[in-house]
């Protein structure tokens, strides 16, 4: 297939973010976690994301799938693969229906840096992705999502 | 699949663990226990970790490791992680989480040359 050139403001089916594959995977014990950052680092890797984004992707689906199990007493996780102007994307939702986080600006600061950190896992992972979403409401559950896309598109590889 | 416990060796006067893979919260509570046990029974003053085939460190794993060299520290040993990947040295300073206060080297070799300094020449 021939992309057009990549001109701004130019908005055609190329710039569509299309859903390549869904996958949803339970969080419900260690092994399970090991589960899940297995199949994103085998994601990762097949759809052409580098070392360093492969890393940063296996990482933070790590911290936030421990974050399910530890803090929201399980739950589960989807990985979507995603592309969009020619660029292969991992979205991955963290899902649980734990007591939720009361201070979600204190939690993303890092601020509940207790020795079991919610802190640490929450605020790092917001740095290793391109974007980082957070819902909690106390009582009802957290939901994050975060999405990380490879460096470059492959039109211009 | 569980994965069996990490094998801890003594070269020298020195003790040498390599960390493959996956650690899980079961092997590393398990290793830092050995870890211990090892130093006290062999009196070792120093103790390589060797990290270059170890595939990922999130916090977890950084915390196992930082507290087993703290640990180390109070029975008077001497420990250097060896070998960190790049992708996971840049992935752990991203994250905000740097291993402060950890000897680091860029390999086995060069790591024991540095527990040799450390702790006067070893046996």
């Amino acid at each position: 297939m021939a992309w057009s050139s990549s001109a701004p403001g130019l908005v055609g089916d190329a710039d569509v973010e299309r859903v390549l594959g869904t996958h949803t995977l339970p969080v419900s014990c260690e092994a399970d976690v090991i589960v899940v950052r297995r199949a994103v680092r085998d994601l990762a890797e097949a759809h052409g994301f580098d070392v360093f984004a492969t890393a940063a992707i296996t990482t933070a689906t790590s911290e936030l799938s421990r974050n399910v199990l530890t803090h929201g007493g399980g739950g589960s996780t989807t990985i979507e693969e995603v592309e969009q102007g020619g660029r292969r994307g991992l979205r991955i939702s963290f899902v649980d229906e734990g007591p939720g986080i009361k201070d979600i600006e204190l939690a993303l600061s890092g601020g509940y840096s207790t020795r079991r950190s919610l802190g640490l896992g929450l605020s790092g992972s917001r740095r290793l992705v391109d974007d980082f979403e957070l819902q909690s409401e106390p009582g009802v559950g957290t939901r994050v999502r975060i999405t990380k896309w490879t460096r470059y598109s492959r039109r211009s590889a | 699949m569980r994965p069996g416990p990490i094998p801890i060796l003594q070269i020298g006067g020195v003790l040498i663990a390599a960390i493959q893979g996956e650690l899980s919260d079961s092997v590393a509570e398990r290793f830092q226990r050995d870890v211990l046990t090892r130093i006290e029974s062999t009196g070792c003053a120093g103790l390589m970790l060797e990290i270059s085939a170890l595939e990922l460190v999130d916090t977890y794993v950084a915390r196992v490791l930082a507290d087993t060299a703290r640990m180390a520290r109070l029975m008077g040993t001497t420990t250097v992680v060896a070998g960190m990947r790049p992708e996971i040295a840049a992935t752990l300073v991203q994250m905000g989480y740097d291993l402060d206060g950890i000897e680091a080297a860029l390999d086995a070799d060069h790591g024991l040359e540095l527990l040799r300094a450390r702790t006067g020449g070893g046996r």
